[in-house]
């Protein structure tokens, strides 16, 4: 029966049971907090969003055509999935080789630090991908008009949230103590956060800072995610959603490059 | 697999930055058995631990597990090795059941006999009746055996036990070691390594004690003990400078000592009936070979 076993398991790259047995503990373990993480990952954004939507709702009523609490409530989308998939994805990486351990065990069973990697990312960017609906269903009870594109933003979420996951991931790799995340925060994550047109266009801003938004993935994501619900723009799009692709086949990469150095002395 | 060895390292060395923690180690580990691998703290021994699965990858010298070369070939080897850390790495919010179950799909475990595999590793870990307990509601000692339990499920034909009993109770050390002997009586190969020399007399058939990162000594037990300390010691008591008397007299009289703390053992005093001191008579033991062999003074 053992050389049986040996002959069947062959030693491949990104194996499905591999992923399946990583995806399958993070399943379990998130029946055991599903709350807090549904809570801060919804909680959050919908507060963004009522409160730049009636904040500034009141003083400004349209923006590039679109009613205020509109515009807002399709740009939060990208808020949602990069809070639901960065933070996650940084801190939960930090605490599972850290202090529990997990990785460990987990590198222990036939499992390779790149099938690791990559269904920690998998399973983030699904989660990411139904959070990321939260904001469209709570624009919608404020009048936010239903359309058959908005079927794709949880797919967009996923993409988005796959490139975030894996630079989450990434961010814990690199870091030497969990400290080193204020940086990765205060540097990074908020100017990009800003810089996305999420509650203002970025038309308005200086032209340097709509050079930068280019290289902005969020960008890209709020653009796709407002197209996908009042309307697809041809080309346009195909180059947000290639920019999104980029960046997470980008970020998949240095995550498993940054975790192999950390895990495998 | 090469002559019937589960595990086999020749000349391994493992660096970390100035450090050597693995220097030259050969360790040969035959199918069916159990071998201990005894020595202080710092030794070399969860380095070598790592090694085994990969999670360290050697700077020299070759490492087969199970037929398969490392580090190429470790997935295949790790299918078939059961590990429990050192460091109780289980899930805490889960329930034991669940802990086992997210094993069983890790170890690619098919879905007709998942159940079965669960059943068959908490009867054998004792923890049935904890089946639906939360993991940080357990004991120190059964979430030992939980840890246990997890490298079984798979049924694998190699286990890689890291210190199984350090910081338990005796009544626990005595349960685990009935759990390790059952596994060495269904023929399943064992390396644990350990710093407790009770549990490696106990548990091994062989024993490689380290130093340093490397092997000083294999063999079994009672070889070792033979070989190194002789069939007979004596135990001085008496006053430190007491101590340092009787330990110059006896080592210029051609004997190897040891200090236990509050005594000086004197080995190898069978047949030397007129130059032996005077003291209480034992029979040698592996900690007096552990003592000798990788040194009396703390690092």
């Amino acid at each position: 029966m053992a050389t049986r076993a040996a002959n069947r398991i062959r030693i491949g790259r990104l194996e499905r049971p591999a992923l399946t047995g990583v995806l399958v503990r993070e399943v379990v373990n998130f029946s055991s907090y599903w709350r807090s993480a549904t809570f801060s990952s919804t909680v959050e954004p919908t507060i963004y969003l009522l409160a730049f939507g009636f904040g500034f709702g009141s003083i400004v009523s349209t923006i590039g055509g679109y009613d205020y609490v509109e515009f807002v409530g399709t740009g939060t989308v990208a808020t949602a999935v990069l809070f639901s998939s960065a933070f996650p994805a940084m801190f939960g990486t930090f605490v599972k080789y850290t202090f529990q351990r997990t990785y460990d065990a987990i590198l222990a069973a036939p499992v390779d630090t790149e099938e690791l990697v990559t269904a920690e990312a998998l399973w983030i960017a699904t989660r990411a991908g139904v959070y990321g609906c939260v904001p469209l269903i709570v624009a919608m009870c404020f009048g936010l008009p239903p359309s058959w594109g908005m079927l794709t933003v949880p797919f967009i979420g996923f993409l988005a949230g796959y490139g975030w996951a894996s630079f989450g991931i990434m961010a814990a790799g690199f870091a030497k103590s969990i400290e080193n995340f204020s940086y990765i925060i205060s540097a990074v994550l908020t100017p990009l956060f800003l810089l996305a047109g999420t509650f203002f266009p970025i038309d308005t801003l200086p032209q340097w800072a709509r050079v930068l938004s280019q290289f902005n993935p969020l960008y890209h994501c709020v653009q796709l995610v407002r197209d996908a619900v009042f309307g697809f723009e041809g080309w346009i799009d195909l180059y947000h959603l290639a920019v999104i692709v980029a960046f997470g086949l980008l970020m998949w990469r240095i995550a498993i490059f940054a975790m192999e150095r950390k895990l495998i002395t | 697999m090469r002559d019937g060895l589960a595990i086999r390292l020749r000349g391994v060395v493992k660096r970390y930055g100035s450090i050597t923690a693995v220097d030259g180690l050969d360790l040969d580990v035959p199918e069916g058995t159990c071998v201990g691998l005894l020595g202080p703290n710092g030794a070399g021994k969860s380095t070598t631990m790592r090694l085994l699965t990969a999670q360290a990858i050697a700077d020299e010298g070759e490492l087969d597990v199970l037929g398969c070369r490392l580090p190429e070939q470790s997935k295949a080897a790790r299918a078939q090795c059961g590990v429990a850390p050192q460091l109780d790495n289980l899930d805490v919010t889960l329930t034991v059941e669940q802990n086992l179950l997210v094993f069983t799909h890790l170890y690619r475990i098919g879905r007709a006999d998942r159940r079965r595999a669960i059943e068959a590793a908490l009867e054998m870990a004792n923890l049935v009746d904890r089946r639906h307990s939360r993991v940080d509601k357990l004991s120190g000692g059964m979430r030992r055996r939980l840890l246990i339990a997890r490298a079984l499920v798979h049924h694998p034909r190699l286990v890689l036990l890291d210190e199984p009993t350090v910081g338990l109770d005796p009544q626990v050390r005595q349960e685990l070691w009935a759990l390790i002997d059952a596994l060495r009586a269904e023929g399943t190969t064992i390396l644990m390594s350990t710093h407790y020399i009770e549990e490696a007399e106990r548990l091994a058939d062989t024993v490689l004690i380290m130093s340093h990162g490397r092997a000083v000594a294999v063999g079994t037990p009672g070889d070792l003990i033979r070989e190194h300390a002789g069939r007979t010691a004596v135990e001085v008591y008496g006053s430190p400078s007491q101590l340092a008397e009787a330990e110059a007299k006896a080592r210029a009289d051609g004997f190897s000592t040891r200090r236990t703390g509050t005594s000086i053992s004197v080995l190898g005093v069978d047949g030397a009936d007129g130059r032996a001191p005077e003291g209480e008579r034992r029979p040698a033991n592996l900690e007096d070979v552990f003592v000798l062999l990788t040194g009396e003074e703390i690092e």
